[in-house]
């Protein structure tokens, strides 16, 4: 680096008004870039926490959610028993027949959204350890009770501990909050299955959930459920099912890349602009360098330099500024589910560099021509500018 | 007189604005020999300063040739010129053109940055220059702390910090008061006679021109006879 840093670190700082003007066009593309990115993340985060990767999630084939799969009754008696599958201390299966259904409830800030009722057994409980009871008591088969998770609690209306609402054939009551930080079923009301089959009018569950003796187990239980032609089952790890639900972030992710680009692009010029200004303002000083012996190369990427330095105070800025999102709840609804998903935005330090590189690259885009233009000028034309 | 440092051989520079020429120089002959002061005179539009640019390599000429130390400087692509610049030409100009934002030391070492030397090299150096024109104790200060006469002083003192072949000024004296440029002069003089530095100083001031040893004459881009 022929000519220091400190002779563009210093400009930037004399020309502190336009400086902070660009750097804050800078820093609001970089704050939108990684808070979307942020939320992706942490949509993305809850679907992996979800799923254990012991258990084994069976759906009708060609269901890719368990909202859509059916599978009758009598079919689930047909491997429930299978040697596979692990017992618990009182010698039952470790397999969990559920259901789902949407219903809608009224948000306690307006207007209403879909939620996802899921109907389990006392088995799901078993399969799903992470998932904790924190207020209240459990559901008792046959009372129309249920348990929902912190989150819904606390956004939708009657969904505390005492309190009622209707759904499908019954007026349900609440007798217990549970906990399922980080996990979709954070964004879920549970109780009993066969209650929720009646209530709702169906014949059939929507999946099993199981978990068998060992991997060894699990694969061949794959091959031995997948291979009955008269269950019609897909069976998959349930990591991997949500590992497939993480595409939901996909329209966000696309979405918040489009809109910071856009503005990326209007930021870019503002940069742009400031350094065609600095570059106007200092021509006697680049024939002045030039007269010292300072090549065009060196003026052009002096100024490239103080470019991309303007545009990393921005991003810094910008990264600043999307930090106090981190670990913020927010929801949104699922495009495969159709329902509410809670989740919780995610800054990374990955994605704070990410960000930094993004505003290296509008620096950059704004700085090319103008440093340009700076190191072509002609050395007694720069000196004899005023 | 031994070899010539400069030899300048029916040098010419023709300006085109449009369809109009003008001549700046005609056909120029000149030679300057090592430890010279040499005065460039003439009035407005005689072809002085641009004699000067040629000499210096930051322009040049049309016709002819203008030879410093050996090296057809018209020749040298942009950035052999930058590089050859550095190494052979101090220029002081009539503005000082120090970088505001530096300090003068910083402004100082600038063409030091562009050697090898350490750190601690070029500091050795800076501070002899500036003790040298005599501002070293004004070497934290930024340009528009200093007088004019200081500011030029700081400006001689990175002209000569590389120790060229050749100390360039033009008109150094023309935005200084009269106090102030006769300080300038006196350390120009001084530098030659001195330290034998080759200065050659463009000005159209008989009372500036009087430090030099040598004056040349120009007069609509030709020379005079000397005095």
């Amino acid at each position: 680096m022929a000519i220091p840093l400190k002779y563009n670190l210093r400009n930037l700082r004399v020309r502190w008004r336009a400086t902070i003007a660009t750097a804050l066009g800078i820093a609001l593309t970089v704050a939108v870039f990684v808070m979307v990115m942020a939320l992706a993340r942490g949509l993305k985060a809850t679907y992996v926490n979800t799923g254990d990767a012991r258990n084994l999630l069976v759906m009708r084939k060609g269901s890719t959610a368990e909202s859509s799969s059916q599978i009758e009754r009598s079919k689930v008696l047909l491997f429930k028993y299978y040697d596979e599958i692990a017992r618990n201390e009182r010698g039952d299966p470790v397999a969990s027949p559920e259901i789902i259904v949407l219903i809608q409830l009224d948000r306690l800030d307006g207007g209403n959204a879909n939620i996802l009722v899921r109907g389990i057994g006392p088995i799901g409980f078993e399969l799903r350890p992470n998932v904790k009871l924190i207020e209240g008591r459990l559901f008792q088969p046959g009372l129309a009770e249920c348990i929902v998770s912190r989150k819904i609690s606390e956004r939708f209306a009657h969904c505390r501990v005492g309190e009622t609402f209707r759904a499908g054939k019954r007026t349900w009551r609440v007798t217990g909050i549970f906990d399922a930080t980080k996990t979709t079923y954070e964004s879920e009301i549970w109780t009993d299955a066969d209650e929720v089959r009646e209530a709702f009018s169906r014949s059939f569950y929507g999946s099993v959930l199981l978990r068998p003796k060992d991997a060894a187990a699990g694969a061949a239980l794959i091959q031995r459920l997948e291979a009955n032609k008269e269950l019609f089952v897909r069976v998959l790890p349930e990591s991997e099912y949500y590992k497939e639900q993480t595409k939901n972030a996909g329209p966000i992710q696309f979405m918040g890349g489009f809109l910071a680009v856009i503005m990326s692009i209007g930021a870019a010029f503002a940069a742009m602009n400031t350094m065609y200004a600095s570059v106007g303002a200092r021509t006697r000083e680049i024939g002045t360098l030039r007269v010292l012996g300072f090549r065009r190369r060196d003026i052009y990427l002096s100024f490239l330099l103080e470019s991309v330095l303007l545009a990393l105070v921005g991003g810094a800025l910008g990264c600043l500024a999307s930090l106090p999102i981190n670990g913020m709840a927010t929801g949104t609804m699922s495009w495969t589910t159709f329902s509410e998903v809670a989740f919780e935005f995610r800054i990374t330090g990955e994605l704070l560099a990410k960000g930094l590189a993004f505003a290296v690259v509008m620096g950059v885009l704004g700085g090319l021509l103008p440093a340009r233009v700076a190191a072509r000028k002609p050395v007694l034309d720069a000196l004899r500018s005023v | 007189m031994d070899q010539p440092i400069v030899q300048i051989r029916e040098l010419s520079k023709v300006y085109r604005h449009g369809d109009i020429e003008v001549v700046a120089l005609n056909s120029v002959s000149l030679d300057i020999g090592r430890g010279e002061f040499v005065a460039l005179m003439g009035p407005s539009g005689s072809g002085k300063s641009t004699l000067l640019h040629i000499i210096a390599g930051i322009d040049r000429p049309t016709a002819g040739r203008c030879v410093v130390e050996g090296t057809e400087v018209g020749d040298l692509s942009e950035t052999e010129l930058a590089a050859w610049r550095k190494q052979h030409v101090g220029f002081v100009f009539q503005t000082f053109n120090l970088i505001p934002v530096l300090t003068a030391f910083e402004n100082v070492e600038l063409p030091l940055l562009l050697t090898g030397l350490s750190a601690r090299e070029r500091r050795d150096h800076v501070e002899a220059a500036l003790e040298l024109v005599g501002v070293a104790d004004r070497m934290k200060h930024l340009p528009r702390q200093l007088s004019g006469g200081q500011e030029q002083r700081v400006a001689i003192a990175r002209a000569l910090v590389t120790d060229p072949t050749l100390l360039v000024a033009d008109e150094p004296t023309g935005n200084l008061d009269a106090h102030s440029a006769a300080d300038v002069l006196v350390l120009l003089q001084t530098l030659n006679r001195a330290a034998g530095k080759t200065v050659i100083m463009v000005t159209h001031d008989p009372k500036a021109a009087a430090y030099a040893r040598r004056m040349v004459h120009l007069e609509k881009g030709e020379l005079l006879n000397e005095k």
